[in-house]
């Protein structure tokens, strides 16, 4: 436990020192929000139909860039060498680390999404489904992309083959999440439904990635 | 097992094998062919247009049939370390690709006739193009990772990961209301399809298979003499080191 504690507040001081890593996520949260209007068109109405869809998508887009900060750095500086050789079990230690990684890229996403949310004219309900939504659903995304992360830590420029690996195995989150942020502001499809399969994928992820992603890490790096 | 671990042993088993399992191949194919064109009947709604089901579904078939061989690859290089079992992997992984674009290919020109769209992102039309991109990942993941053995675990692992989609593009007609046509073949309380048009189906996944047999045995061959090759040139190159590089006692 205490090990756990201590590589989840390194991870955040790190993340701190480092500077810009969750910052960094939002802004490119905010540019792709204000990128996706200039392409479709400021028609209101319309931007309210596929918000949560253009969040969801902006959502993925940057943690998939923020997930190269998961292990290169410590790659790079040969920490990670020393974290495998530690008596703490390789699984748990990505698993900390990625949860520290969403608190400081995901969970800045979460926080901005209603404020984003309002510039693409969503308006109460459909608000704070896709920001629940969001809320349940980054973790899987931080977690599955654990895995590419994991598989492309030793290549030099593999922040685009990272992507072609993560990138379908986040389609049923995405699936899943765009459906219950629809389903808040109504419709036939009960919220909860889309939902907690968002949560059960989300709660599997963290218990499975860290294993291939472990295994990962032993095999390549 | 352990005999067929041997490359030189597997080699020479390959040369002795392939031009039977070509021939078969060969045979196979034409008879399914002429069935396919000449034995099965038109159907009643949809006239000559069903002669793409035989490409179709034999191709779906061996999608994700070579998705399962590289599974047990994947296992064979991870649990067992069989040698064999990387270059299976790698071999098996374009051929899959290959197969799966077939599948996707003719499903589209079947559906602008039937369906009156090329596509729909219905569940077994989206779940089968999940598997192309796993296969198109685990192509980049196999040229990106120079070293064999890295890039052969690295595969595994991620094979592992993607086989989850397998059953989920089998099953995907049942749990999805879908445009694509519920199983017919392979389900609870047998085939329901006729026997006029399941038997040159079945000639042509038999002989389908049998060309996945002969192009994967020569892929892994071909493997086989590619890592010789790096080998050969890796030890020509250290000799040629030792012959230019100069004496320790002549510098100072």
């Amino acid at each position: 436990m205490k090990a756990f504690a201590a590589l989840f507040s390194r991870e955040l001081r790190l993340a701190n020192r480092a500077g810009g890593g969750g910052a960094m996520g939002v802004v490119f949260f905010l540019i792709l929000v204000t990128i996706v209007p200039f392409a479709i068109g400021p028609d209101l109405n319309l931007l309210a139909r596929i918000g949560p869809a253009i969040l969801w998508i902006a959502a993925l887009l940057s943690t998939l860039l923020g997930l190269d900060r998961l292990f290169l750095s410590d790659h790079e500086d040969g920490s990670l060498d020393l974290l495998e050789m530690a008596d703490t079990p390789l699984e748990v230690v990505v698993l900390v680390k990625c949860l520290a990684h969403w608190a400081v890229t995901g969970l800045p996403l979460v926080l901005a999404a209603p404020l984003f949310g309002l510039m693409l004219a969503l308006e109460g309900d459909a608000l704070w489904g896709v920001t629940a939504s969001l809320l349940a659903g980054t973790p899987a995304l931080t977690f599955i992309g654990a895995i590419g992360a994991a598989l492309t830590v030793s290549l030099r420029r593999g922040g685009l083959l990272m992507a072609i690996l993560v990138l379908p195995f986040t389609v049923p989150v995405l699936i899943f999440g765009v459906s219950a942020a629809a389903a808040a502001s109504g419709g036939t499809v009960p919220f909860l439904t889309p939902f907690l399969i968002l949560c059960a994928l989300s709660l599997a992820s963290m218990a499975l990635a860290p294993f291939a992603a472990a295994a990962a890490l032993r095999s390549g790096g | 097992m352990l005999k067929y671990a041997n490359p030189t042993f597997f080699l020479r088993l390959v040369a002795a094998a392939l031009p039977w399992l070509w021939g078969a191949t060969v045979l196979t194919l034409c008879a399914g062919l002429y069935m396919t064109f000449l034995v099965a009947p038109a159907d009643y709604q949809q006239g000559e247009t069903v002669r793409i089901m035989y490409i179709h579904v034999p191709a779906a078939w061996l999608s994700m049939f070579i998705y399962t061989v590289m599974t047990l690859s994947a296992l064979g290089t991870l649990v067992w370390r069989h040698p064999l079992a990387d270059a299976s992997q790698q071999a098996a992984a374009p051929l899959g690709a290959g197969f799966t674009f077939i599948c996707l290919v003719t499903g589209s020109l079947w559906g602008k006739p039937m369906w009156g769209t090329w596509w729909v992102w219905d569940a077994r039309l989206t779940s089968v193009l999940v598997l192309f991109l796993i296969y198109l990942g685990l192509i980049a993941l196999w040229n990106t990772i120079e070293e064999p053995l890295k890039a052969a675990r690295a595969a595994a692992i991620l094979t592992l990961v993607g086989v989850v989609n397998i059953p989920i593009i089998k099953f995907s007609v049942d749990w999805w209301n879908t445009l694509h046509q519920p199983a017919s073949v392979l389900r609870m309380g047998g085939p329901a399809i006729h026997p006029t048009m399941l038997w040159p189906l079945l000639v042509m996944a038999v002989g389908a298979s049998l060309l996945f047999l002969c192009l994967h045995l020569m892929g892994v061959r071909n493997e086989i003499l590619r890592r010789r090759l790096r080998r050969m040139s890796y030890l020509a190159a250290e000799a040629a080191d030792h012959v230019l590089e100069p004496q320790p006692e002549a510098r100072a």
